[in-house]
Parts: C-alpha cells; sequence; structure tokens
C-alpha cells in the first residue's frame, strides 16, 4: 500500500470512526453507572454508613472499619475458612479432571466416550439453588438418601455432613468436585487431542507401553494448561464460592464454613453494618486485583497464556 | 498394538467401570429428585424412595402448578430471561463489533478496552452496588436484575476475538459498496458469528434462569421473585418472612414431594436446553482458551 492510498484510506476511515463511536455509547453509559459509580461507594469503609444519612452525611471513622476486621476474632476465621476451603477447592478441582480426561483419553468407544461427557457435563448448568435444595434433601440426617445408604451397609451413626464444620468443609469440596470435575475436563481433553500422534508412534517404535507412554508424552502435553490453570486459580483465591456456601450453610457451620462473601452479605445487609460490610468487600477487592494482575502475569510468563 | 495387550484389556475394563460409576453418579441426584417428586407423599416422608418412585403419583406437580406464587415466579423467571438475554446480545454486538477493530482503524480503541477490563479487575464490592441499586429506584423493578449484568466483559472479549478472525476484505466491500458499519454489523458479521452468538446467548440464558441473589437483595416482597429466588428462600432457607402464601400452599411446601417437584422444574429449563448447549459449549470454552 503506498503513501496515498494510506491517507486516502484513514480520510475515508475517520468520516464513517464516529459510528464506531456511537455504537460503544450504551455499554460505557452502562459500565459507569453500574461498575464505575460503586466504585465511588467505596469511601463508605471510612465510614459509619447510615442509610439515611447519605455518603454526605454519615460520620468519618478512618481506618476504624479494617482495624475491626484484623482485630475480631470472627473476621480473621472468616479470613483463614475463606483460604482454607479455596486451596482445597483448587486442588481437588484441578486433579479431578486431570484424572479424569486422562482415563477418558483412553476410551476408543466413541459412543461411550460421547455418553460419559454428556453425563459429567451436567452437573456444572445446574444452579446451587437447586443443587442445594437437593443436596439439604439428600444428606439430611433423619433418613436423608445418603445416610440411610451410609448406616445401612456400614452400621455407622449418621453423619451430620451439613451440621459439622469438619464434615461441612469436605462436603462443599466434595460436592463442588462433583459439579464442576466434567465441565473442567474440556479444556484437558482440548489439549490432549492437539497431542502430535507421531509422538506415540516414535514412543511405540522406542518400545514404550501405553503406561510409559502416558507418563513420558500426555502427561508433560499436560503440564502447560494445568499449571496456567493453577495459576488463574489461584487469582480467586478469596473467592470460596459465595453460592455454594450460602446455600449449604446454616448457622451450626459458621465457625469453619463463614468465608468473606457471606460474612460481608451477613453483616452489611442483614445486620445493618454497611460501612464495615464495605470494608470487607474492599479489602477482598483489592487482594483479589492484585492477585488476578499476578497471577495473569505468571500464566503469561510459564504458560504463554494470554487473555488477548 | 498396546491395546490388545492382557494388561491393557483388564485396565479397559477397569476403567470402563469407573467411568460409567462416576458419570452415573453426576446425574444420580437428579434421579432421586425425580422419584421423591413422583412418589406418594406417606412414602417420600417415610423415606422409602431411593432411585424409583414409590405409589407412583403427579399430585406433588400437579399442587406446584396450583401454588400461585411458583406459577407467577416462573413467569417472572421466564421474563427476565428473555429481557436480559436480548439486551445482553444487542450490547454485545454494537459493542464488540468496533473494538474488534485495528487501533488504526478506530481511534481510541486501547481506551475504551482498558476502561472494559479495569472493571474486571476491581468492583466497588457488594455493599455500594446494593445502594447504587436502591437510590436509583431500580429495586423491586426487573431493571435491577437485567441491567447491572448486561454488558459481560468476558463475553465481549471472546465475541470481539471472534470477529477479529472474519476476513478483512468483508467488511472493506462492505463499506465500499456504501454500507455503514451498522448495516455491515448486521448483514455481514452478524451472520458470519452465529455459532458465537448462540453459544453466549445460551450461556447468559443459563446464567439468568439460574440467578437468585440479586432477585432476593433487591426484591422487599417475595411476589416479585424470580423461581431460583422463591425456591432459595423457601426450599433452601425455609424463609417465609417475605412471602404472603394461602395456607394450603404454605401445607403442600413442608411436603418434601412438592419441594422435590419444584426443585426439578426448577432445573427442568436447564436440562431442556442441554443438549443444544453441549453442542456448542465445547466450542465456547476452546473460542476463549485458543488464540492466534
Amino acid at each position: 500500500m503506498n503513501r496515498t492510498t494510506q491517507a486516502v484510506r484513514s480520510r475515508w476511515n475517520w468520516t464513517r470512526n464516529w459510528q464506531l463511536h456511537v455504537m460503544m455509547i450504551p455499554a460505557v453509559i452502562l459500565i459507569f453507572v453500574f461498575a464505575y459509580l460503586p466504585m465511588g461507594g467505596i469511601v463508605m469503609a471510612f465510614q459509619d454508613f447510615k442509610p439515611w444519612l447519605g455518603i454526605g452525611g454519615s460520620p468519618w471513622v478512618g481506618w476504624d472499619n479494617f482495624d475491626k476486621l484484623f482485630g475480631q476474632q470472627d473476621s480473621v476465621q472468616v479470613l483463614w475458612n475463606t483460604v482454607v476451603i479455596s486451596v482445597m477447592k483448587i486442588v481437588a478441582g484441578l486433579i479431578a479432571p486431570f484424572v479424569f480426561a486422562l482415563l477418558l483419553n483412553e476410551v476408543r468407544k466413541m459412543a461411550f466416550k460421547r455418553f460419559v461427557q454428556t453425563l459429567v457435563y451436567l452437573p456444572h448448568f445446574l444452579s446451587w439453588v437447586i443443587l442445594g435444595g437437593i443436596l439439604i434433601d439428600m444428606l439430611s440426617v433423619d433418613g436423608g438418601i445418603v445416610n440411610r445408604l451410609l448406616t445401612g451397609a456400614l452400621g455407622i451413626r449418621p453423619i451430620f455432613f451439613l451440621g459439622d464444620g469438619n464434615w461441612f468443609r469436605a462436603t462443599v469440596v466434595v460436592s463442588h468436585v462433583w459439579k464442576e470435575f466434567g465441565f473442567g475436563t474440556i479444556v484437558f481433553l482440548a489439549t490432549l487431542a492437539g497431542i502430535n500422534p507421531s509422538l506415540y508412534e516414535a514412543a511405540v517404535v522406542d518400545g514404550a507401553n501405553r503406561w510409559k507412554q502416558t507418563l513420558h508424552i500426555t502427561v508433560p502435553a499436560m503440564m502447560p494448561i494445568t499449571i496456567v490453570l493453577a495459576t488463574l486459580a489461584l487469582g480467586g483465591i478469596l473467592n470460596a464460592g459465595f453460592d455454594q456456601i450460602f446455600n449449604l450453610y446454616n448457622s451450626m457451620v459458621y465457625e469453619k464454613g463463614d468465608i468473606v462473601d457471606t460474612f460481608v452479605y451477613r453483616t452489611a445487609l442483614i445486620q445493618g453494618n454497611m460501612g464495615f460490610g464495605t470494608a470487607v468487600g474492599l479489602f477482598k477487592s483489592f487482594i483479589g486485583m492484585f492477585l488476578i494482575v499476578a497471577s495473569y502475569r505468571m500464566a503469561y510468563v510459564w504458560g504463554n497464556y494470554r487473555i488477548f | 498394538m498396546f491395546y490388545k495387550s492382557t494388561g491393557y484389556r483388564v485396565f479397559s475394563a477397569f476403567n470402563t467401570a469407573i467411568l460409567l460409576l462416576l458419570s452415573i453418579a453426576c446425574v444420580l441426584p437428579m434421579i432421586h429428585i425425580l422419584a421423591v417428586a413422583f412418589s406418594g407423599k406417606a412414602a417420600a416422608n417415610a423415606n422409602l424412595v431411593n432411585f424409583w418412585p414409590v405409589d407412583f403419583t403427579t399430585e406433588a406437580f400437579r399442587k406446584t402448578f396450583d401454588n400461585r406464587n411458583f406459577v407467577r415466579s416462573l413467569g417472572i423467571s421466564v421474563y427476565r430471561t428473555v429481557l436480559g438475554t436480548a439486551i445482553f446480545l444487542g450490547l454485545l454486538l454494537i459493542t464488540s463489533y468496533p473494538l474488534s477493530k485495528e487501533p488504526h482503524a478506530f481511534k481510541g480503541r486501547t481506551l475504551y478496552i482498558w476502561y472494559f477490563v479495569i472493571t474486571m479487575l476491581f468492583s466497588g464490592g457488594l455493599v455500594p452496588s446494593y445502594i447504587l441499586i436502591v437510590k436509583l429506584g431500580l429495586n423491586n423493578t426487573i431493571w435491577a436484575l437485567v441491567l447491572p449484568g448486561a454488558v459481560d466483559v468476558f463475553s465481549l472479549i471472546l465475541m470481539l476475538n471472534f470477529f477479529r478472525n472474519i476476513p478483512k476484505e468483508l467488511e472493506e466491500a462492505s463499506l465500499i459498496d456504501g454500507a455503514s458499519h451498522f448495516v455491515t454489523l448486521l448483514r455481514v458479521y452478524l451472520p458470519l458469528s452465529l455459532p458465537a452468538i448462540a453459544t453466549l446467548s445460551l450461556f447468559t440464558m443459563v446464567g439468568h434462569w439460574n440467578s437468585w441473589f440479586d432477585g432476593m437483595i433487591y426484591n422487599t416482597n417475595g411476589k416479585n421473585f424470580p423461581l431460583a429466588t422463591l425456591l432459595q428462600t423457601i426450599i433452601v432457607q425455609q424463609d417465609f418472612s417475605k412471602i404472603t402464601m394461602n395456607p394450603k400452599d404454605l401445607a403442600d411446601i413442608s411436603n418434601r414431594t412438592v419441594k422435590a417437584a419444584q426443585i426439578f422444574i426448577g432445573a427442568l429449563p436447564i436440562l431442556l436446553v442441554y443438549p443444544f448447549l453441549q453442542k456448542y459449549f465445547v466450542k465456547g470454552v476452546i473460542l476463549g482458551a485458543v488464540k492466534e
């Protein structure tokens, strides 16, 4: 392209550029209202906010809300719960689809493979309201099907899955893995499909059996994407799954099962302690932002992953 | 070949068994709830139902559809899903089209991109968003459920990446023929990106159908609850403070079979669109994961 056509083209573009800007208007406005305006609301974190006084009239309290966050035993416990539940979920939530994808990769009957895939992807799309309703019924101590089968088969006493702190954490992690492992395999299966078949052919020539092939070709090929998924998951370490926890927990398990998001909801919207709730939310957003930026950076450096 | 060896055959048999068990485990809870929903009240309350109905009856479903609150919430859910998806789709198309242009063809593109991406990294959090909705007077209206999430930045990025893969020659030809950008989007880009649009729409529909938290905090009256919120408050939390129900419905709702029927109907639309979802979501996930 020579200079003249370039000049013509840019002028030609310029005359039509306004149309593109017009197209941006609705989204820009909506994002401004629903994403940027609330960011202004974070000043409430430094106030003893009262809805009837508004942001202008509520008294300023400096860092009091943050002192409370780190000074109160229950809010520190909540931060700890969040990290513990999150880490367990991330680890279990990576191992399960990894192994499942390896197993599924060994199936050569396509019809069976598709059948399995159809069933295991399904729970991902059901909401925690539905699953919470089902789990509360199934895990109930008096006559829930799980306890019924366990006591029948093993002769043990019924287990308080949702009423005992440690069992609650285990239930949360297991039900999370149950819901998401199938969907998690998609990315791994796509990676497996991309492995060059000649690697396996060469391994066969060298006398490697299937187990050796898996160990030395398949698993190494899956490592980059696994590292990327792990680092990206770290960015969300303070998101321990509000929907799930909220639909499964109750006051009996607050001590071990309450997480930042459920805590913010209860303190701010139920107890009306809005300044403190905002402060906890702000703290979480801030840590979250650094973690996301850092994890994308790491995923880029280690796994050559980029979002754009 | 390796799969003819005895060892691999034994492994294969075990593998098939394990995969079969795991995949059945994924649907067993739904089957159990369906079995309870179709069972007689007495059998269900006596904990006799496992994975097959006992004393088959459709009474629970009849009672569910006789319940005014339930039917109303069902309608609200359908309304929000249709309206929310339509708005989402319109915004998605007209926003991702300009953003898919090269920076020299659309001055200010980088600025716009950052304007959107920042909102992915940082948010005001629950309380300021809640106060904003109340201050805007949107609570107790459908708009509180539809507008805040109408622009989804992640979908935007997926869509603009998809648009970028459409050959530029098509756009140039269309513009040279005198079409405006808007017409180009509608006549050239839209027909070429139907798979991506279908994927993102289905995900949005599922998201709207499943979402319950916004319905709970932005509605002070239970009669405006979408179905997911209704099920959440009544079945999961067993909180009846926001809901006025007639005594008969209230008595029914404590019935295990009716609860099961309501849960199942809440999940039914997802199960119905699932075959279509499955056709597209693998593409959608790969769409987001693979870049040239």
